[in-house]
């Protein structure tokens, strides 16, 4: 007989009223106003920048009840940095679907080797119709060099790279990064089981 | 670094589950890649015990403009464990519900059963160090939803679960033993296997019930296990 384990509790779609419960102020309900969890690096921080976008589904429509998840290192690579969480949360505009951080730019993180990994953000997408939540990354596009490089994009097809690589703006003194997530079709985003 | 065992996507519900036709659009074709964990993925925040307070674990009073929430009082109580049986402490637990007509406090929610003055439906706590967590709350009400033509949820709770890495991240729902609804539900059956969906199902713990005030449910949660790294960098073993 093989070693018996537990099995994970299976995931169940966030829904469509996921706001209540992570970002309640969204909701409508006046609890913990005070959190910002899209702000991850306060308004005038050196190297603030910003990363914004919009979840599209197989037919191009906004998808405008999601939750993202963001989850980075600090600018020096290092995670659970002390005095910056790395850890943030936005809300997809109930119109428009457009989400967005206020963060900082990563520093290059280790790979499980000791290789290099090209800076990039964690993200993670909930929303109604997704039933178990998306994992995928974005990468900067400034980082051409260290893209050749990185261990996790020489696993994703050539053709595909491009769809975790955002475009980069400067918005009043703002650097901008976006990036559209797929959820299907042509241009769809590449997705991680990890 | 501590890994974590793969995630059985088997046991999951697929992205595509045209039952639930919100998926039919919303789901990758290509199938996930799958790549090993590095330093990103085998860490996640921290949530300090300090940011909860006990009013956040208590639906029937922490939305109050004077009052408690109408309904049936409960609580729920479980143990978070990972797939070795080993308790996880710290866990954050972050809690949405209807309340007792079925009825979310949402801006975009417009079913017709009326709201409760004193019920929001928001709440949060963390497991201890023996994985233990509980939350007293209402009952919520099963609502009508629009998927073949009207549908009904199971009366259910909405969970979102941190562990210590982003491996372990979990949204998922709990229902009530019993319920008629649930075999009926799109939403619960885009999960296959039937010993799946019985662990999304709280058991009535009479035991635990308080005399004259709440009866108690029990739901346990498991989240992927620590994995034993036996050749590869180690230093700081298993
Ligand atoms: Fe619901």
């Amino acid at each position: 007989m093989p070693v018996k384990y537990l099995k994970e509790t299976p995931s169940q779609t966030a829904g469509p009223y996921v706001h209540i419960g992570t970002c309640p102020s969204a909701a409508g309900l006046n609890v913990r106003t005070q959190e910002k969890p899209n702000v991850l690096a306060a308004a005038g921080t050196a190297e603030r920048i910003r990363i914004e976008g919009v979840v599209l589904d197989g037919s191009g429509t906004p998808v405008h009840d999601g939750m993202l998840e963001i989850w980075q290192a600090d600018t020096k690579g290092k995670y659970n940095a002390k005095g910056f969480t790395g850890w943030g949360r936005a809300v997809a505009d109930f119109k428009t679907g457009e989400w967005a951080f206020e963060t900082v730019k990563p520093g290059a993180t280790p790979y499980r080797d000791g290789r290099q990994q090209a800076p990039h953000v964690t993200l993670l997408v909930f929303a109604r119709g997704i039933n178990i939540h998306l994992h995928t990354r974005m990468y900067f596009p400034e980082d051409e060099a260290a893209h050749a490089t990185d261990p996790v994009l020489a696993a994703v097809p050539p053709d595909q790279r491009h769809t975790l690589i955002a475009r980069r703006e400067k918005r009043g003194g703002e650097t901008v990064y976006r990036l559209d997530i797929h959820l299907q079709g042509d241009k769809e985003t590449v997705f991680f089981d990890f | 670094m501590t890994e974590y065992m793969r995630r059985d996507r088997r046991w999951h519900p697929p992205g595509y589950a045209p039952g639930y036709k919100s998926t039919i659009l919303r789901s990758p074709r290509r199938a996930l890649l799958s790549l090993e964990q590095s330093v990103g993925e085998t860490s996640g925040p921290v949530f300090g015990h300090s940011t909860i307070t006990d009013s956040d674990r208590d639906l029937i009073a922490n939305y109050s403009t004077g009052g408690e929430a109408i309904g049936e009082r409960i609580i729920v109580h479980g143990q978070v464990l990972d797939e070795n049986a080993r308790p996880v402490p710290n866990a954050l637990l972050e809690i949405w519900q209807a309340n007792a007509g079925g009825r979310y406090r949402h801006v975009k929610d417009g079913y017709v059963a009326a709201l409760d003055p004193n019920f929001g439906g928001c709440g949060r706590c963390m497991t201890d160090e023996n994985g233990y967590y509980s939350f007293r709350t209402i009952k919520p009400g099963p609502y009508p939803w629009r998927n073949d033509g009207s549908d009904w949820r199971p009366a259910h709770i909405h969970l979102s679960i941190f562990g210590a890495a982003f491996t372990q991240r979990l949204i998922t729902q709990f229902y009530f033993e019993g319920d008629p609804l649930i075999p009926l539900c799109p939403i619960v059956n885009t999960i296959a296997d039937p010993a799946a969906i019985d662990m999304l199902v709280a058991r009535l713990d009479m035991g635990n019930t308080v005399p004259f005030d709440c009866l108690t449910w029990r739901w346990d949660i498991v989240l992927r296990g620590r994995r034993s790294t036996f050749f590869e960098n180690r230093p700081e073993g298993n």
